[in-house]
């Protein structure tokens, strides 16, 4: 295990672009999600304004 | 409409904008004072070491020159943009890719001309073989005129934004590359005695490859920033 | 054909047909990615060159390959935009080009990274690293000209004319940049080219190669959504969503 994680010397620049890669990966997911929760909740609060007025 | 009255109206087009800027002579000696200064400064910079300087040159000056040639750009449309004739431009019955292309020409010759004959001056003060510089004025004569062509369609892309100056040289640089690359590559060559025709055929064809193709995207995206 | 296309793309039709997707899309990439990993990071034997750090390539090869992909798909998104002026397309040309600018710094962070202990140094001017740097500013600009441009409809139109543009350079910089490497530095060594390569390590690079190419329908999927309510806001559709989302 050990071993796996020592990658022959070479884990630090494995293991940082795995990183990299997985930091890159999900933000491009998380972001539009909470992005579109957001917006969702924006026009719902206009909508409703919009409804009192009338 | 007779092809006689589109040449015609191209021609009225050039002369126009020539005329306007000679009326504004700050804006014609803006760019070559860039230029000039540009390339004073590398030497301050990197110490005036003659063989340093020589291996330097070519990149030196075609770099200044790309920056000169961009900071320009903003001329060719802005203010026909502010006070409405670009408007009218568009509306015009004949093709806008001609009638820009008549525009770019001027802006070329404007700030590309001027840049292609002070550039032996600064070649001398990098040190550069006299031999070579015919060959530097060459590649300007070729190049620059692509900046214009290819810095046209960024600069309608941008011409309605008020805070374009920056994103115009974000658009514009990656295109630029490939010029930079050959020309400075033929000048290198030239320097250690290897052929060039390889690298000046290929500037050509850039040039007419811009000539041919970027003056559509330069008029739909006028037509867009417009709208 | 053309009707079916319409329909398709009108933009209540995808928001509901992407959100029955989403999760899939979701599932299928994520277990890809557990098969690519297992089978890069620990059935792949060592490589007898490059030791371990050969492993890089499963992110780095994927990434480069997809940074170019979703350039040409934004590309032919904006084209069909422009010309059938269907507002999905323009909407995925846009959503696109933050995707593919991650992985085009994806690729060059792990190229970096690969280079430093292989060549002994962070950056070098190696050809592909730097056209896919370029091609880094290519995916900047046409995000910044998104954002700088007020009007949205306008702003794709723009985005989409760029993308169009730059997608004729594309293999003018590619050509010019190997041009400029092999004259300044002769030929360096070929970076992850190999004769004959195991099937034990080519396997993993495919699957990865998909794996990466569903997440981008994925998180393509996603952006586009956000997009659709932004600049629907005032239909009809998206007043009846929100009706709907609040009643549930």
């Amino acid at each position: 295990m050990k071993e796996f994680f020592y990658m022959g010397g070479y884990g630090f620049y494995v293991w940082s672009s795995y990183a990299v890669a997985a930091l890159i990966l999900i933000a491009n997911i998380i972001l539009p999600i909470y992005q579109r929760k957001s917006m969702l909740n924006k026009l719902t609060k206009q909508l409703e304004r919009a409804e009192q007025l009338k | 409409m007779s092809q006689g009255s589109l040449s015609r109206v191209f021609l009225a087009l050039l002369k126009r904008d020539l005329l306007l800027a000679f009326r504004h002579r700050a804006e014609l000696f803006n760019p070559l004072l860039f230029f000039v200064l540009v390339v004073t400064l590398f030497p301050l910079g990197t110490g005036a070491e003659t063989r340093l300087l020589q291996t330097m040159a070519p990149g030196i000056i075609w770099v200044a020159a790309l920056l000169a040639a961009m900071l320009s750009l903003d001329t060719i449309f802005r203010s026909d943009f502010e006070d409405g004739s670009l408007e009218l431009l568009l509306l015009n019955a004949h093709p806008t890719s001609i009638l820009v292309l008549a525009k770019v020409l001027a802006h070329w010759l404007i700030t590309g001309l001027p840049l292609m004959i002070i550039a032996p001056l600064l070649a001398l003060f990098l040190g550069l073989d006299q031999d070579v510089i015919g060959l530097l004025v060459l590649t300007l004569l070729l190049g620059t005129p692509v900046l214009s062509l290819i810095g046209a369609v960024a600069i309608a892309l941008t011409v309605g934004l008020k805070r374009g100056g920056i994103l115009l040289s974000l658009l514009v640089l990656p295109f630029y590359v490939p010029v930079l690359i050959f020309a400075t590559n033929a000048i290198e060559m030239a320097m250690s005695g290897m052929p060039v025709t390889a690298q000046l055929w290929i500037l050509a064809s850039f040039l007419l490859l811009a000539i041919t193709l970027t003056p559509w995207p330069t008029a739909a995206a006028l037509k867009l920033s417009l709208s | 054909m053309m009707k079916f296309i319409h329909k398709t793309a009108s933009p209540p039709y995808f928001y509901r047909l992407s959100g029955l997707w989403i999760p899939w899309l979701g599932a299928i990439t994520l277990l890809l990615l557990i098969a690519g990993l297992y089978g890069g990071l620990i059935a792949a034997p060592t490589d007898y060159q490059q030791g371990e750090s050969y492993r890089i390539i499963y992110i780095h090869v994927p990434a480069a390959w997809m940074s170019l992909f979703i350039y040409m798909a934004m590309a032919a998104a904006g084209a069909i935009g422009l010309i059938w002026r269907i507002k999905l397309a323009e909407t995925v040309a846009v959503c696109s080009a933050p995707i593919g600018a991650g992985f085009t710094l994806l690729a060059l962070v792990t190229g970096s990274l690969w280079g430093k202990p292989m060549w002994g140094a962070w950056w070098v001017w190696d050809a592909r690293l730097t056209a896919e740097l370029l091609l880094l500013f290519l995916y900047l600009g046409v995000m910044s000209l998104y954002v700088a441009i007020p009007d949205k409809r306008v702003a794709s139109r723009a985005v989409a004319l760029l993308a169009l543009v730059g997608m004729v350079n594309i293999p003018i910089i590619h050509y010019s940049v190997e041009w400029w490497n092999t004259l300044h530095q002769g030929p360096t060594v070929t970076k992850f080219d190999k004769p004959s390569i195991d099937m034990r390590m080519l396997l993993p690079l495919l699957i990865m190669a998909v794996a990466f190419k569903i997440y981008y329908v994925w998180a393509l999927f996603l952006r586009v959504r956000v997009e659709l309510l932004e600049r629907e806001r005032n239909t009809q559709w998206v007043k009846e969503l929100l009706h709907q989302s609040k009643e549930a």
